[in-house]
């Protein structure tokens, strides 16, 4: 009985000083105060440089924190205990940040530089007006490929070409349903946010077609086998096909005519910022033409910053795969929230397609 | 007094069932009975019974029974060889030191090994083949998860093996049984114990494997772990996920209820 009891004090001392810890090292870590400002952001998605030079500039300090999926930055935020002043979810993550009301408006009088934004990248549907958000780097759905291991009459200029026979057992897709199913919708021609069962069931009928091509239905792990040349055809996000694009020179990438999707990672200022005008500061900070420029330079992405890109190399702005022309800019779609019951449904025909594979 | 004691003693515990394994159960089992707006349904349970979950499930059944079968043809006479080495905790201690390392960590490693160009493949090469697409087939998937399950498999069977009585299989040769014979009417119904407990450590866990099913098998093969994932983290349909975890443990609870041990004599 004594050992027991012993134990049982022990276990619970220890649970004790844990919590204590945690929440001494949460409110040490991210105290709000004026002259600090927590940016909580994907790894690698920015220029450090940039960030020494706003604390030059303002005197404001800023502690970085990274994270590596929008679910988990949700959480973190959700759960309150950390001051983040600054957060960058992707677009549906902005809308389900509303609905529960995580975020706190922008004042646009704060924000001058909002005027450098191109207007095609203001005012979309998940946040009209720009009310919470300010595009920070955006790109598109479609297919990484290495043109030397494969057909060369194959150009994915038409989605149909991931169906080519030539293909078979090749193909790897990115493990999103939104993704699948909207590249299935597209290359009927419909809309990637179609809510209507018959044209869900149209696209699934096409994509279960498609099974015989498809290798793998993965993520991350896509992009060292690009890069080692282990894979050949893979449908995935531009930026991470420019990593890849980067490491192995071979490859190519295309986004096909019949429309894709286009995404944004949003800056947003959550409910946890104890420094409101720290955060304003620094969006206006990073909306600089100059700013924007430089890390646009660094990360690689597409910037949605006009005034950067005439400060940019032109060859890269240029560069169509990464930044389409109107025409086909036209043809891309944001995802909508599709709510729960139509993203369930989504998902249950995406299963449906995957049970198909063998 | 005794019983007092006891009773006393064993309160830690009860708290412990009722808070992780009772409470978490029946929270399974209430949230599978909500639709998405948290209204009580029973369509989830109707949603079960389609062609894609029962083929689902068929499939996931399919795989554990194949993971669980090699598992114990490598690890049944890897156990008996070991009881019978001289430092046979050494070589046990061996066997098992693998299973310390993470779990994905691991997983990974093996994406390296199967690729077109590691080392297998480069073995492949040296005998004259085309290299081969290892990775993302069935045989890659079974070979991992069997790789994984192996320790577990093996610990229950050797300690059986290590409790035996030898005298019974000097016996068992005196009184002219052959080696086979020692075996089949000796030796293996005594460490039946054995091998139940170590199918039950594998089988279960293989039913809902699912992190090596989209990194080994590229999620050609989909297990109900798979779907429970799926349906908590991308759909968020907390109802349909708990539906199919109770399925999971309906399912758990029949292979236990197949692998116990009955309480009859035979023991020595």
């Amino acid at each position: 009985m004594k050992p027991l009891i012993q134990a049982t004090i022990a276990i619970l001392v220890i649970c004790g000083i844990l919590f204590f810890t945690a929440d001494r090292l949460e409110s040490a870590g991210s105290k709000g105060s004026t002259d600090t400002i927590t940016v909580y952001n994907w790894g690698e998605y920015i220029d450090p440089d940039l960030i020494k030079q706003f604390t030059e500039e303002t005197g404001i300090k800023v502690v970085y924190e990274t994270f590596d999926s929008n679910e988990a930055m949700m959480t973190k935020i959700q759960q309150g205990g950390s001051a983040y002043d600054i957060a960058v979810p992707s677009e549906y993550m902005v809308e389900m940040m509303k609905e529960k009301d995580l975020l706190i408006p922008l004042d646009h009088s704060k924000l001058p530089n909002l005027q450098n934004i191109d207007p095609y990248y203001l005012d979309l549907p998940f946040d009209p007006s720009n009310k919470y958000t300010v595009p920070y780097f955006w790109g598109t759905v479609g297919v990484v490929f290495n043109p030397n291991l494969i057909d060369d009459h194959l150009t994915f200029d038409s989605w149909d070409d991931l169906w080519d026979p030539a293909l078979s057992g090749k193909v790897f897709l990115v493990d999103g349903s939104r993704e699948v199913m909207g590249m299935g919708l597209n290359s009927l021609g419909e809309s990637l946010n179609s809510k209507d069962d018959a044209l869900l069931r149209k696209a699934t009928d096409k994509l279960i077609h498609l099974s015989p091509n498809i290798k793998a239905i993965i993520g991350d792990e896509i992009t060292p086998l690009m890069i080692n040349n282990e894979a050949s055809v893979a449908l995935t996000w531009s930026g991470q096909a420019a990593d890849m694009m980067w490491e192995n020179e071979e490859l190519d990438y295309a986004i096909p005519k019949e429309g894709s999707n286009l995404w944004f990672d949003n800056l947003v200022i959550p409910k946890t910022a104890a420094n409101v005008d720290g955060a304003h500061a620094f969006i206006n900070f990073m909306l600089d033409a100059e700013v924007a420029a430089q890390n646009a330079d660094y990360v690689g992405y597409a910037t949605p910053n006009a005034a950067a890109m005439q400060l940019m190399d032109p060859e890269v702005v240029a560069d169509e795969r990464f930044y389409p022309n109107e025409e086909l800019k036209n043809k891309l779609e944001v995802y909508e929230n599709l709510g729960l019951e139509w993203l369930g449904k989504y998902n249950e025909y995406f299963l449906e397609f995957k049970m198909s594979i063998r | 007094m005794r019983n007092k004691v006891s009773t006393g003693s064993l309160f830690p515990y009860f708290i412990w069932i009722v808070l992780f394994v009772i409470a978490p159960i029946a929270l399974i089992v209430y949230y599978s009975m909500l639709d998405l707006d948290g209204n009580f349904t029973l369509d989830n349970y109707k949603a079960f019974f389609t062609p894609v979950y029962l083929k689902m499930t068929l499939t996931s059944f399919w795989y554990a029974f194949l993971i669980t079968f090699f598992t114990l043809l490598i690890s049944y006479p890897t156990a008996f060889f070991l009881t019978k080495t001289k430092h046979k905790h050494l070589w046990l201690m061996l066997i098992i030191i693998p299973s310390w390392i993470n779990l994905l960590l691991k997983t990974y490693a093996f994406i390296g090994i199967f690729g077109l160009y590691g080392p297998l493949n480069a073995v492949v090469k040296v005998f004259g083949f085309e290299p081969q697409q290892i990775l993302f087939t069935d045989f890659s998937f079974i070979f991992v998860s069997v790789y994984i399950f192996i320790p577990f498999m093996i610990i229950p069977i050797f300690n059986a093996l290590d409790k035996l009585n030898p005298t019974l299989i000097y016996a068992a040769r005196d009184l002219g049984a052959s080696s086979f014979t020692t075996f089949r009417r000796v030796v293996f119904p005594l460490t039946i114990a054995g091998v139940k407990s170590g199918i039950q450590t594998t089988f279960i866990p293989a039913l809902s494997l699912f992190m090596i099913t989209r990194l080994i098998a590229g999620n050609q093969v989909i297990t109900l772990g798979t779907a429970i994932e799926q349906q908590f983290l991308v759909s968020q349909n907390w109802g349909m996920g708990s539906t199919i975890a109770v399925f999971l443990i309906i399912i758990m609870f029949i292979s236990m209820l197949l692998t116990s041990q009955k309480s009859k004599g035979g023991r020595v």
